[in-house]
């Protein structure tokens, strides 16, 4: 049995701008269960962040309780993290977010986390339109609990045990296209070709980017009869806007053949590439991001890529008119003006 | 791609990098494995069923093993593979139980081989436990050849050689020292079956420049010299001595000399410092001893003054090499060097030297004076006649004496059976093991330490160069050892893909420390290469690809700096990866002691047909 993972990687991996290694993004050693979902998202967050050239220590790592909250631990083992409370990531990230808009706020929670005990502070916090990638790590299940129906478990769709789950699901993708979220985006674990790019996409967006990731549970949720299973997904999938990540500084190079290419600029510079395999779903028309969605779920399938996306809605630290400058790197002064200043405030009030 | 064979046996034995490099294929990461165990018994025993002279090649091994060392190539420097070896004979128990039973009743056919070194030991481990009869000549008054008339004292001593060169001979071998051969038609005319030509290459070249003549009394051909001081005929040597030559006779020589009252001993050679033959180790031995190398210097004359050598002179060159790294010297122009001395030891190569073998005896040479051996077989053009060692194709080292040793000793025994020598030669003796004890549980220990490698302590240079007999390195203990064995990555517990077994979930890819597996779709090889999680540009380092899976993608896994830690196969949720451990031994005549796959059990098998 390994309890660490050995120091050793191989000796001509290839540096970022920053000249640092993937090894740079690593985490601990997973203590997730063999072949779980979960441990390739990480996975994928240490390309993303490594591709990206950011600094570890500007990025913060925010998540909530279960199996997949614990996977901030995996990666990025140079960052700040917050393992927060079940179904409050939201509450935390915002609160950091408002004590330091500047570090990168990477969220991660599960089905059972934002879909269950934590549905309300998911809400709010897609329609603050805060400035983060909040990522749901969905297994249908609660795998830390050992595998009970969450409310993404689809209807239908049969337990380990043998129980046929009689709910309607919840399906947060259409949730939060309903309540204003600016990026919304599906992918699926097995699929880093998909869900690096989008991961990358969904940091650089300025605005709230959510990306629900299908990840399966091998223990308790990938039996014959769970559509959360590697088989099913692989066998149900819909690709939809395949993007091409360009950071500012590179060039254009991608060249698309099939279906519908359409560029779109991200506020850092960077640019995003779609090619549509669905000619008629525009990804910055929000009806017909809903239609699309209804469409392949009408036909029994899971829409993947990139569903919506909306640069132009101004993000939570503009709307709010949030100090700039981090509370950190503020003096005693600023921070605690004195009774004076207080009177001041208090005399408004009046 | 197409999927790879793994029941090729030398699929994995190359994966093994180290039992690969090695000329006898000794299965190193086994008997490191026992080191770590303190089972320095058996440590020992797997290699002498390889090797034969543990004792002596875990001190003076040339180790083509670690430079190939995967460890090498994930930090600086690889496993003291060889070090280890001495460890193992250090600590060993009495091995006589273990070895071989000899039938009393031979078999009788009658075998002569000519020399007593490392080849015509082998050749005498192998066949004496299958009842030839065996004798074994040398002009020397002890067996071991060059291993006892040239390795000195202090890198090699006499009690160990001797314990080790006992164990072949106590098995009943017929002994005719201090017999020189002077006519191979004489042997073939005795009642031989066959005949092994393990002679070496005992003619020390010399260097014929002006006053070589005169100067004869001061100089001296290094393998004669280091014969002489071997054999105590010379016990001292003049205070300035010159050194001439690159390898690793100059280093003995040198180190020699100051050990019988040379005080300002120094080496020439006209490579440069980098190109000198002798290995690095060899090199910096010498140089702990207080003694200077002049790179670059082509001697040009012995100098004498009354009839007797004062020194040499030689020109400054530099080495210059053309497009196919041929290396050429040219002289810089500058004023001849002299630099004075009492001896000069001559030390600029050997060769085969075969005055005894007539002309019209049946066997041929080629234009180079050098017998026409086959390369499998070792049969010369005489069917009785068989040649090994540095007899057969040049000076090489006491290991490869050895793998040529097993070979002809194959080939004797299917000779005298009426077997075909090359089309019959027995498939090398494999097994594949799994190691899983339970989830997630190895038999072996598959974790990874970041220990770097561990120096060997040396005896204090004073105290060394007073006692030409003192050796010098004292060995790694036995807790250095046993950290120094935790060094070793295992390359034998071989990661086995078991494609119907896949859901492709990419846990294996995401662990891997050292991104060894990608899950692509399928190209031919150079194409592969370009699309791996990183870069595999070690062509000599074999791509395992898979059958194509579900998802129309193949596993591709390159072998080049897998660090056998079995995290792949832990991470597996449907266990299809394996660690199994692979077993490789080359397959002797006469199975003289068994490798338990696991490591454990010994016993001595008596294989008399
Ligand atoms: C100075 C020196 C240092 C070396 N150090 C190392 C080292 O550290 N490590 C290493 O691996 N290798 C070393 N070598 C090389 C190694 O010793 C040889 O490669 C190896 O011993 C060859 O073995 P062999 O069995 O072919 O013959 P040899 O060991 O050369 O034995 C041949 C024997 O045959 C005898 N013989 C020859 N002709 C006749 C005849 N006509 N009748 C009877 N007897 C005869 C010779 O006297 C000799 O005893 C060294 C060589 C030299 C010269
Ligand atoms: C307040 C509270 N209620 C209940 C729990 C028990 N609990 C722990 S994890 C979990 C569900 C986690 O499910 P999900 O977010 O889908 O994560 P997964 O393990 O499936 O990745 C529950 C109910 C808890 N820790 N805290
Ligand atoms: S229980 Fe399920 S979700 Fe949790 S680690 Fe295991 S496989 Fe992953
Ligand atoms: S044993 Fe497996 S995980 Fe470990 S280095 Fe080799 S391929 Fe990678
Ligand atoms: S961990 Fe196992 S099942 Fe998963 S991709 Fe690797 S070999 Fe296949
Ligand atoms: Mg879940």
């Amino acid at each position: 049995m390994s309890f660490y993972k050995p120091k050793f990687r191989h000796p001509q991996l290839p540096s970022n701008a920053l000249g640092f290694t993937r090894a740079e993004y690593e985490g601990a050693l997973s203590t997730l269960c063999a072949g779980c979902g979960h441990d390739s998202i990480s996975a994928a967050v240490v390309q993303a962040c490594w591709e990206l050239d950011l600094e570890p220590h500007r990025i913060a790592k925010v998540s909530g309780i279960g199996c997949s909250s614990k996977s901030p631990t995996y990666f990025l083992n140079k960052s700040h993290g917050f393992n927060s409370v079940h179904g409050r990531m939201p509450s935390v990230a915002t609160g950091a977010y408002v004590a330091n808009h500047e570090l990168t706020y990477i969220g991660v929670s599960g089905d059972g986390d934002s879909a269950s005990i934590g549905m309300g502070q998911f809400a709010h916090v897609v329609r603050r339109n805060m400035n983060m990638l909040y990522m749901v790590e969905n297994n249908g299940c609660y795998g830390l609990t050992k595998g009970q129906d969450s409310a993404t478990a689809d209807e239908g769709s049969r337990s380990k045990a043998g129980a046929i789950n009689p709910f309607e699901n919840i399906d947060l993708v259409g949730v939060a296209l309903e309540i204003g979220a600016t990026f919304v985006a599906r992918s699926f674990s097995g699929d880093k070709e998909q869900l690096v790019p989008l991961i990358k996409a969904a940091i650089a967006h300025r605005g709230f980017a959510l990306l629900d990731v299908i990840s399966p549970c091998v223990t308790f949720n990938n039996h014959h009869g769970s559509t959360k299973s590697y088989d099913y997904t692989r066998e149900h999938v819909q690709t939809g806007n395949i993007v091409d990540f360009v950071p500012s500084r590179s060039e254009i190079t991608a060249h698309y053949g099939e279906g519908q290419n359409h560029s779109l600029n991200l506020h850092d510079g960077s640019v995003l590439n779609l090619s549509k395999t669905a000619p008629d779903h525009d990804p910055q028309d929000r009806r017909q991001a809903i239609n699309a969605l209804a469409d392949s779920r009408d036909a029994g399938q899971i829409l993947t890529g990139l569903i919506y996306i909306d640069t132009g809605e101004p993000d939570f630290h503009s709307m709010m008119k949030i100090n700039d400058k981090p509370l950190n790197s503020l003096s005693q002064d600023q921070l605690c003006p004195g009774n004076e200043a207080l009177q001041k405030i208090n005399q408004k009030l009046r | 791609m197409r999927p790879t064979d793994i029941k090729n046996p030398e699929y994995f034995h190359k994966v093994v990098d180290c039992q690969y490099a090695c000329p006898a294929h000794t299965p190193v990461p086994e008997y490191i494995r026992l080191i770590a165990r303190r089972r320095f018994t058996e440590a020992y025993l797997v290699n002498w069923e390889s090797n034969v002279f543990p004792g002596v090649l875990g001190r003076t091994c040339d180790r083509p093993c670690e430079p190939a060392c995967r460890r090498g190539r994930l930090e600086q420097e690889p496993v003291a593979i060889c070090r280890l070896k001495r460890v193992a004979a250090d600590n060993k128990g009495d091995i006589t139980t273990y070895l071989p039973d000899i039938p009393a009743d031979k078999n009788g056919k009658r075998i002569a081989l000519i020399g007593a070194g490392p080849a015509s030991l082998t050749v005498a481990r192998d066949l004496m436990p299958l009842g030839y009869s065996i004798d074994l000549y040398d002009e020397n008054p002890k067996a071991g050849g060059f291993m006892r008339s040239q390795i000195p004292s202090f890198r090699l001593p006499e009690t160990v050689l001797d314990e080790e060169v006992g164990y072949v001979l106590d098995m009943g071998v017929n002994q005719f020292f201090q017999q020189r051969v002077d006519s191979m038609k004489a042997i073939l005319q005795q009642p031989y079956d066959a005949v092994f030509v393990g002679t070496g290459a005992p003619r020390g070249r010399d260097l014929d420049l002006p006053g070589r003549q005169e100067a004869d009394a001061n100089v001296h051909i290094g393998i004669n010299w280091l014969f002489n001081v071997a054999f105590e005929h010379t016990s001292s040597i003049g205070k300035n001595v010159i050194v001439l030559g690159g390898g690793n006779t100059a280093m003995d020589c040198c180190r020699t000399a100051r050990r019988l009252g040379g005080e300002n001993v120094c080496v020439t050679v006209r490579s440069t410092y980098d190109d000198m033959k002798a290995s690095p180790w060899e090199k910096e031995d010498a140089q702990r001893e207080d003694i200077p190398f002049y790179p670059d210097h082509t001697p040009l004359s012995f100098v004498c003054e009354n009839g007797k050598l004062v020194g040499m002179t030689f020109d400054r060159v530099k080495s210059v090499y053309d497009d196919d790294g041929k290396r050429r010297l040219e002289s810089t122009g500058e004023e001849p060097v002299f630099i004075a001395a009492d001896d000069v030891i001559v030390a600029v190569g050997q060769e085969v030297a075969f005055p005894w073998i007539e002309a019209d005896a049946g066997i041929d040479f080629d234009d180079w004076g050098q017998p026409v051996v086959d390369k499998v077989s070792f049969q010369s053009s005489h069917e009785k006649v068989f040649f090994g060692g540095d007899a057969a194709f040049g000076p090489e080292n006491i290991i490869t004496a050895v793998a040529h040793g097993h070979q002809a000793a194959i080939s004797l025994d299917l000779f005298l059976s009426g077997k075909d020598v090359v089309n019959t030669r027995p498939a090398p003796n494999v097994s594949m093991v799994s190691t899983k004890m339970g989830i997630h549980e190895w038999s072996y220990d598959s974790t990874v330490t970041h220990d770097q490698r561990f120096s060997v302590p040396h005896l204090e240079t004073s105290v060394a160069l007073s006692d030409r007999k003192a050796e010098v390195e004292l060995g790694f203990d036995t807790d250095i050892g046993f950290h120094e064995a935790e060094r070793c990555l295992n390359c034998d517990v071989q990661t086995v893909f078991i494609e119907g077994k896949c859901i492709e979930c990419d846990s294996c890819v995401d662990i891997c420390p050292t991104n060894c597996i990608t899950f692509t779709t399928n190209g031919d090889e150079s194409d592969l290469r370009g699309r791996l999680s990183a870069p595999a540009d070690d062509l000599d380092q074999d791509l395992y690809v898979s059958d194509t899976l579900p998802t129309e993608r193949v596993m591709v896994k390159d072998e080049n700096v897998c660090l056998h830690c079995g995290l792949c196969a832990e991470r597996c949720p449907t266990a299809a990866w394996d660690m199994q451990q692979y077993t490789y031994q080359v397959t002797k005549p006469s199975q003289v002691i068994n490798i338990d796959a696991s490591g454990i059990g010994f016993h001595s098998v008596s294989n008399v047909p």
